[in-house]
């Protein structure tokens, strides 16, 4: 099991506040890892950071390293346009472009100039199809992407994501806006993107930790408290503030 | 009728009121310039030189010199204005400097014409010694309608979801292609409506094409952006206080009042047929 993100000594501040605290953490290739922990406890931030989503606070404050494949990915002088192409990222709420759902998928394709008109199109029929979306759009893929039901938008961002074929595939609690059944339908969707992927995820679903992770991290505060395979830090956890969390205690 | 309803109903009468007052007035003004000068409106008078002193013929010239100046405004004002906002609102980081420039570039659109018109004179006719022609007043109206495309683009920018532009970023986009392939598309209609508000209160200007390049009256068509102009705003106030038989050419001058509103709101209609079109067609 190779790791394909590692953190270490983390620190990251929004002004006067301290967000992350020296937070150390690896995330392995082919796995995937669920970030838990009450609002504010940092687990969106250390998400956003992976693939440099918080140079987009101006005020925010970095130091420690975070790697892939052994690369640092902070710092002025990483190409953060390769960072991002190799490290994907689907949102809390849906967020298409208003265009077409062909033009959706092949956007970053485009962007990232990744093969000729056939090309393009054959991989957005892949990425469409390995999300489960082309019974549904494959005959209207010139239709606009915003008439579509919230948990085909979902899927769709998924396939928009992984059709630049990234790394690494970051979700921050990518089913918050939806109904249980495309909750479910995406789920599934991310047991399978583990064959390719390493896929991190923020929830506060405690029960889809318990479904999709392989390993969650309990974070505090802005610390990492306990971080082992799921089924560890369900049934057996350590830390009593995990045990607290899990419960249902506060949240 | 309990009080508090009561209330409502008289402070929802004092508003219809008031907005009907509004309509009024600009119908009233509307007809009594028709009433006046509607005689005068034909094809001759639109096409045709004035003659015999202005007291009888057409007022062509000064309608090409309108919409020559106009242009002229448009291709300095538009690509400045719409960089100088895509800078301030996509790139520009929030700090003292950038604060103070936004308040100032406010303020510049409460700053009175006749002041543009003085600076005109000292820039552009005095300064880079372009004279009194189409391309110094042309420059001088720009300079006016800057602050009305850059805050209207702002805001239009501002109104395009952040989520868009992370969307763009995850996927790899620089800021650059973001902004151009996924914010300036969905805040194109209200950046047009803005530029179209601009352009069309800088065609209606006097004070800052005064001493930069308008003339009293000229036999020729402006050839070049050297030349000197006449101008619809220009003419009317000519017409109206400076001419030497006033009441006699005052139909004309109506004429002239009516056709400088429908340049203005034609400009304005373009700008929501623009608008339109952006909203209803299919988006991709």
């Amino acid at each position: 099991m190779t790791d394909k993100l590692v953190v270490r000594n983390l620190n990251i501040a929004f002004g006067e506040k301290q967000v992350l605290k020296n937070v150390s953490i690896t995330f392995p290739d082919q796995k995937i890892v669920a970030l838990i922990g009450p609002s504010g406890c940092g687990k969106s931030t250390l998400l956003r950071s992976l693939n440099r989503m918080h140079d987009l606070t101006p005020q925010a404050m970095v130091t420690g390293e975070v790697l892939l494949d052994g690369h640092a990915i902070l710092g002025a002088k990483v190409d953060v346009v390769d960072v991002r192409r190799k490290v994907g990222m689907v949102f809390q709420k849906p967020n298409l472009f208003p265009k077409s759902i062909f033009e959706n998928v092949a956007y970053g394709l485009k962007v990232n100039k990744m093969g000729d008109k056939n090309l393009i199109r054959a991989r957005v029929e892949e990425a469409i199809k390995s999300c489960y979306l082309w019974d549904e759009v494959g005959d209207r893929l010139d239709k606009p992407a915003l008439e579509l039901s919230g948990g085909q938008q979902q899927r769709l961002c998924i396939a928009r994501a992984i059709a630049i074929a990234p790394e690494v595939i970051l979700m921050d609690e990518p089913c918050a806006a939806l109904d249980p059944i495309s909750t479910l339908k995406i789920e599934e969707l991310m047991l399978g993107l583990r064959e390719k992927f390493a896929v991190v995820i923020v929830t506060h679903n405690m029960q889809q930790a318990l479904r999709v992770a392989d390993s969650t991290a309990f974070m505090y505060l802005g610390e990492l408290i306990e971080y082992g395979p799921t089924t560890e830090i369900f049934n057996h956890p350590q830390h009593e503030l995990t045990q607290r969390y899990i419960q249902g205690a506060f949240g | 009728m309990n009080r508090s309803t009561w209330i409502e109903q008289l402070g929802f009468g004092v508003l219809r009121l008031c907005t009907l007052l509004v309509v009024f007035l600009i119908f009233w003004l509307i007809i009594d310039l028709f009433i006046k000068g509607g005689d005068s409106l034909s094809w001759i008078f639109w096409s045709t030189f004035p003659q015999k002193g202005m007291t009888a013929g057409g007022i062509f010239p000064t309608v090409v010199g309108t919409a020559f100046v106009t242009l002229i405004t448009a291709l300095f004002a538009v690509p400045v204005g719409v960089a100088s906002a895509i800078y301030l609102s996509e790139y520009a980081r929030d700090h003292f400097l950038s604060r103070l420039i936004r308040a100032s570039i406010r303020n510049l659109a409460g700053v009175p014409s006749i002041i543009y018109g003085l600076f005109g004179v000292a820039l552009f006719v005095e300064g880079l010694r372009f004279g009194t022609s189409v391309l110094s007043a042309g420059l001088t109206l720009g300079l006016l309608s800057l602050p009305y495309i850059i805050t209207a683009t702002e805001e239009a920018l501002k109104t395009v979801p952040k989520s868009y532009r992370e969307g763009a970023l995850a996927l790899g986009a620089t800021q650059w292609e973001t902004i151009r392939s996924v914010v300036l598309p969905p805040a194109l209609p209200g950046i047009t409506t803005g530029i179209m508000l601009g352009l069309s209160r800088a065609a209606g200007e006097t004070a800052p094409i005064l001493f930069t390049g308008v003339a009293y009256y000229l036999r020729y068509l402006p050839g070049t952006v050297w030349d000197s102009f006449m101008a619809l705003p220009y003419h009317l106030y000519v017409l109206a206080t400076q001419h030497h038989a006033i009441e006699e050419v005052r139909p004309l001058a109506y004429g002239t009042a009516l056709t400088l509103l429908a340049m203005v709101t034609v400009l304005n209609i373009i700008a929501l047929q623009i608008r339109y079109r952006f909203q209803s067609q299919p988006t991709g």
